[in-house]
């Protein structure tokens, strides 16, 4: 989990650099992706991020929202966001086009652990749009295959319609990662799984859990039920890892809104080990 | 301003010279804050001379009671702390953090670059110092430098003033904040009959002081200084046991309290807006009406507002326990984990200002008395969802 933000201190938190829809891609209902370049060439050169990170997007009299980015982190030239129409802002993002001109900081929070995790089995475990932030780590695990053991992908959606980015699976499979999906309810033509993200961990057979580490992300309960789940396959708890959401105004720990017990989402997460949230994930309303 | 802990000169002040230092402070270049009176209530304003301070005057302070009266002297700074603290012209109350103006080729975005005024504050209480030391852990000593208090902070120059008395609502020394300065001031006033003991502690405030009418101050002076800081101590009544008190709230979060305490707030958001320490805000869209202006005005939020934790078209704390619960144990526990250090000054204005009369200092008492097993923290006997 690097943190970026050391070397940011100098450059004023507010400022949003400005960026152009270059490409907007139709996922599933109500989901797009929007590829965003940077108008400055020179901010394009200096930025990069790690998968798991956030952009804050800015659409100046709408509103600023964190995204994260669902890329490749090795080209950072052009930045997939995948995004869900929740409200104003995501609709009027919908609305933008391509060639819509909008603003952008970031990148924002901690990472996905590949690099502590080399050698190691690796599960993701996403639900609905929560595989838009652990797409990077697909493309940053599939980069170096040879560097990790065995790569699962269980990927639940509530339909087949609402699975994202089903035109990579294959070639994902065909680069060693096992991607299995299942559903919550059934439409017409779905002959895979049905039933929750969990089922297929606890079917999955772990040749040597305490060596495996597991990446989530999704609604909070669908991470808790997987976080059991894996506990109760062995996996240490050293080796989970979960991406949190929390309303997020500053994306710099100035605002207070992202709160979590002691933890700020955007500087100390979104992704933070387990066993460091374990305690307060219990608590309701917290 | 510099935060030396150490008096480097002291001297002393004839009461009718404190206009010569606020008009220094303005030959200077500095704007001067001081407290005056507004509405019924002591704030902190500019002043332009001494005339403008609240004097003669003092404060009575209870839970959920404020009230001036008449001394029976005419000391200048014979009150404590009022609902304003000096968060509101370091961490202005709204402040434009960025601005965009559609051009041809796109959106232009850029953020404020103007600098903003010097201000000089007089009359800042040791509390209030300690509140600043803690804004700046927040805004300064982060991975990211809020650039509009940096700029702000950076410019001050400080004139304290110890407290010669205290009111039922004060707990600093539970706090270790006061009542006297310890540094963190260019200047520092100690009032006494017929001036005010003066000390300087940094070169601002040396340079400063060197340019005062001042006469060196002798040991009846010392002498009577010391006692009238005594006279605050000694009027303290009101204590917090802040022994252990991280491990205490966050070991109790499901302690019944929380729901009694929320059968009488009224989530009203009194006490973080009185609060020296507490530092949520909100952005918010400024157009103009072509919509090709924008001002991204950034304002005061506080946890107890529904709509703070709002994500997912739901709100994360929805009742008053967990919005209660969130500002205590963030104030008093998780503070420290996030930034080393209490986030309570122990000023008391939250107590004073709460409409319903709620002393935190009441309800950590309430939850010592009575603690869940610290052995089996509360959260880990619930289960989610
Ligand atoms: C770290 C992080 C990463 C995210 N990544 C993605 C992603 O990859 N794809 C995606 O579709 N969504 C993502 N989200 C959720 C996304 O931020 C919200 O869906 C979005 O803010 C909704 O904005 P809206 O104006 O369309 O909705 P409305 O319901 O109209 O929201 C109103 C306003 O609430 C504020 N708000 C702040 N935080 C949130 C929040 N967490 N959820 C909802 N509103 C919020 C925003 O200012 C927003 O404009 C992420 C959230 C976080 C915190
Ligand atoms: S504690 Fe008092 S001041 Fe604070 S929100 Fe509740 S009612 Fe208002």
């Amino acid at each position: 989990m690097t943190n970026m933000a050391a070397a940011c201190s100098t450059i004023d938190p507010w400022l949003a650099h400005r960026a152009t829809v270059d490409r907007m891609t139709a996922e599933t209902p109500g989901v797009a992706t929007y590829d965003l370049v940077f108008a400055d060439t020179e901010i394009a050169g200096r930025y990069s991020f790690l998968p798991g990170q956030f952009n804050m997007l800015y659409l100046p009299g709408v509103g600023e929202i964190a995204i994260s980015i669902s890329g490749d982190p090795a080209e950072s030239s052009r930045l997939p966001h995948t995004i869900r129409v929740a409200g104003n802002v995501t609709r009027e993002l919908a609305r933008l086009g391509e060639g819509g001109s909008l603003g952008l900081r970031g990148p924002f929070g901690s990472s996905w652990p590949l690099d502590d995790c080399r050698k190691k089995d690796i599960i993701l475990v996403a639900g609905g749009i929560g595989l838009a932030p652990l797409r990077p780590a697909i493309y940053g695990l599939l980069h170096d295959r040879d560097q990790f053991g065995q790569l699962t992908l269980l990927y639940g959606s509530r339909t087949p319609a609402g699975l994202l980015y089903t035109q990579e699976y294959d070639h994902w499979r065909s680069q060693g990662l096992d991607v299995q999906t299942t559903v919550d309810r059934v439409t017409d033509g779905w002959n895979g799984n049905v039933g929750v993200v969990t089922t297929l961990l606890e079917r999955l057979v772990l040749p040597q859990p305490e060596n495996t580490a597991l990446f989530t992300c999704g609604p909070e309960v669908m991470m808790w039920y997987t976080i059991q789940s894996a506990r109760e396959c062995g996996i240490p708890e050293r080796n989970l890892f979960v991406s949190l959401e929390r309303n997020m105004n500053c994306a710099v720990g100035l605002c207070g809104h992202c709160q979590f017990g002691p933890e700020f989402i955007c500087k100390d997460g979104p992704v933070f080990r387990y066993d460091r949230v374990a305690s307060i994930l219990k608590v309701h309303d917290l | 301003m510099d935060c030396g802990t150490e008096v480097r000169r002291t001297e002393f002040l004839p009461t009718d010279q404190l206009s010569t230092l606020i008009a220094t402070l303005r030959a200077d270049g500095f704007r001067t804050i001081g407290p005056t009176i507004d509405q019924g209530a002591i704030i902190y304003d500019e002043i332009e001379s001494a005339d403008e301070l609240p004097r003669g005057w003092t404060d009575r302070q209870e839970a959920g009671k404020y009230r001036l009266e008449k001394r029976d002297d005419d000391a200048y700074f014979g009150y404590v702390v009022g609902p304003h603290s000096w968060k509101r012209f370091l961490f202005p109350p709204s402040a434009v953090v960025a601005t965009a103006d559609r051009g041809d080729a796109g959106w232009d975005l850029r953020t404020p670059d103007h600098e903003p005024p010097r201000y000089a504050f007089l009359g800042v209480r040791a509390c209030e110092i300690a509140a600043m030391k803690v804004q700046d852990r927040v805004f300064l000593e982060g991975p990211y430098v809020d650039p509009i208090y940096k700029k702000r902070r950076d410019a001050a120059f400080i004139v304290a003033v110890n407290c010669t008395q205290a009111a039922s609502t004060c707990f600093c020394t539970s706090m270790q904040t006061g009542p006297r300065c310890k540094g963190g001031f260019d200047l520092a006033l100690t009032e006494i009959d017929g001036g005010f003991i003066i000390e300087s502690g940094s070169a601002a405030g040396d340079d400063v002081l060197q340019r005062l009418p001042t006469a060196p101050a002798d040991e009846t002076a010392f002498a009577r200084a010391e006692s009238a800081r005594q006279q605050a101590v000694d009027q303290i009544t009101k204590t917090m046991d802040a022994e252990g008190l991280r491990d205490l709230l966050l070991q109790n979060l499901d302690h019944p309290r929380w729901d009694e305490v929320a059968t009488r707030c009224l989530s009203c958001t009194n006490c973080t807006m009185v609060c020296p320490t507490c530092f949520c805000s909100s952005v918010s869209e400024v157009s103009d009406l072509t919509g090709d202006h924008v001002e991204r005005h950034r304002q005061w939020d506080s946890c107890f507002n529904i709509d703070f934790s709002y994500m997912n078209g739901g709100v994360v704390r929805n009742g008053i326990r967990s919005r209660y619960r969130q500002w205590l144990t963030h104030k008093l526990a998780s503070w420290h984990d996030q930034f080393d250090t209490s986030g309570c000054v122990g000023c008391g204005r939250c107590i004073t200002w709460c409409p319903v009369e709620i002393d935190l200092t009441e309800e950590v008492a309430a939850i010592r008395r009575s603690p869940g097993d610290p052995s089996r923290p509360a959260a880990d006997t619930e289960s989610k969802p």
